[in-house]
């Protein structure tokens, strides 16, 4: 179909201190396939929010190479790399003195697309996140509850149409039932979208459920890659504990049913 | 003489002064401002310069202000003339809470909203006018009123200089022990001081986040 790399992004020997000598990444290696959903799962502090940042520049690493559609990013030009990769973030970042439909016409808008075709996007991605238009572009973010906050940051993400998407906890800071209805949601955006979407997590249920693999981060180190089935069979030592704890849920939850 | 009656006496000469100070505390406001902003984002985009430019500005505001329009009698071309003088003196005295209210205003910005601003692309210029400005500019308005405020009052000092204002009745009235000639210059200076801090008051108002609507 294309001649583009197979890897949609692909991170070689990358290390990352801070201030040039606390390390927060050593000698990563990891290679994102175009189309699948990767889980960044670990505790905080694990590099993974670090290793998200890599990807669209928001830091640069001290070592090696990230290449985002076979190109490294400190060949791109960091604007055009930023707004080729979609971003959402736990708190949303939305824009508190622009409506939802300014907030997600942004990007399109400095990328200059004319007025109509802008109008029929802010429409089609608000539809897509589950927000009637009608009832929501005019509105202002504080007048959203945080789940709808979450969806327009997530069609914000998307308005551009980017064929990959960065995601950071964006479901960590709402309440269980939103959250839940979110990432069921999220399930069924991602067959449709079939977009190359990174997701970080500390959350095990969360990647085994939305992830199509999961790559497992401690200490600023990757400690493996796993589909979730093979995530729950693992008898690798950094993988036990997760396994452990999101077992022992469940049958807490089994017992008590 | 009666109060009143010296205005209506001297209704030519007070508006002459009122013109005089208007004009001295209008070109200083609108000086401070066009450095003081411009300076307040260089602070927010170097944050080193920080106490250097707010140390400066402080030890300004600490120099009484008779002395300050003194030691700035030698300068050339300023100490030319007495108006520009004083306007260089009130310019520097409006500069801090310019300066701080517009760097305090940018850094007061949401982290994550941002960081959500350059995640998506924006550039430093676009952050600043998208975001950065329109978010910090009630608090930018705060600094001018306050501004505004102190220059109104600290211009009269200037008559003692020669360079026009208000201050020249003050001053006539101190010199003949004369309170009804004191108050023709206190007065009005204080009804501009409240004028300029009710105006800019309103358009403060109006900045903040967006004007206040109900939704159901």
């Amino acid at each position: 179909m294309n001649d583009s790399p197979a890897a949609a992004i692909e991170f070689v020997n990358v290390t990352y201190r801070i201030n040039g000598n606390r390390t927060l990444i050593s000698d990563l290696n990891l290679s994102i396939h175009r189309g699948e959903t990767l889980m960044l799962l670990g505790r905080s502090g694990s590099g993974k929010t670090t290793t998200l940042k890599l990807i669209n520049r928001l830091l640069a690493q001290s070592e090696g190479h990230v290449f985002v559609d076979g190109r490294s990013t400190s060949e791109w030009d960091v604007i055009q790399l930023r707004r080729h990769i979609g971003y959402a973030i736990q708190e949303a970042g939305l824009f508190p003195h622009y409506t939802v439909e300014d907030n997600v016409a942004l990007v399109p808008r400095l990328e200059r697309w004319d007025v109509a075709r802008i109008a029929v996007r802010v429409r089609e991605v608000l539809q897509l996140v589950g927000l009637p238009c009608d009832e929501f572009s005019r509105r202002y973010p504080d007048e959203l509850s945080g789940g709808q906050r979450q969806r327009v940051g997530l069609a914000r993400a998307l308005a551009a149409d980017p064929q990959i998407l960065l995601m950071d906890e964006p479901f960590g800071a709402l309440d269980p039932i939103t959250r839940a209805e979110l990432q069921h949601e999220f399930l069924e955006l991602k067959k449709s979208l079939s977009k190359t979407i990174v997701f970080v997590t500390h959350d095990v249920a969360e990647a085994l459920m939305l992830g199509d693999r999961i790559a497992l981060m401690d200490s600023g180190k990757l400690k493996g890659i796993f589909s979730p089935a093979e995530f729950l069979r693992s008898k690798d030592e950094a993988v036990e504990p997760y396994v452990t704890a999101f077992r022992a849920t469940q049958q807490i939850l089994n017992s008590g049913a | 003489m009666s109060l009143p009656g010296f205005f209506v006496a001297h209704k030519h000469e007070v508006l002459t002064l009122m013109g005089e100070h208007l004009w001295l505390v209008g070109v200083s406001m609108l000086l401070a401002v066009a450095i003081g902003v411009p300076l307040g984002i260089l602070l927010s985009r170097r944050p080193a310069l920080k106490s250097l430019i707010l140390g400066t500005n402080n030890i300004m505001q600490t120099i009484p202000s008779l002395a300050l329009f003194g030691l700035l009698l030698p300068v050339p071309w300023i100490g030319a003339r007495a108006d520009r003088l004083a306007i260089l003196a009130l310019t520097l005295y409006a500069l801090l809470p310019v300066v701080r209210n517009t760097y305090t205003g940018i850094a007061g910005v949401d982290a994550p909203v941002r960081e959500a601003a350059i995640g998506m692309g924006l550039t430093s210029r676009q952050l600043l006018w998208h975001v950065e400005l329109p978010l910090a500019s009630n608090v930018i308005v705060a600094g001018i009123r306050t501004a505004t405020v102190i220059t109104v009052g600290v211009a009269t000092i200037a008559a003692a200089i020669g360079a026009g204002g208000l201050g020249e009745f003050i001053f006539r009235g101190l010199a003949m022990v004369d309170n009804n000639v004191i108050l023709a210059g206190a007065i009005p200076a204080a009804l501009m001081a409240l004028c300029a801090d009710f105006v800019l008051g309103l358009i403060q108002r109006s900045l903040v986040r967006r004007p206040a609507r109900t939704h159901h």
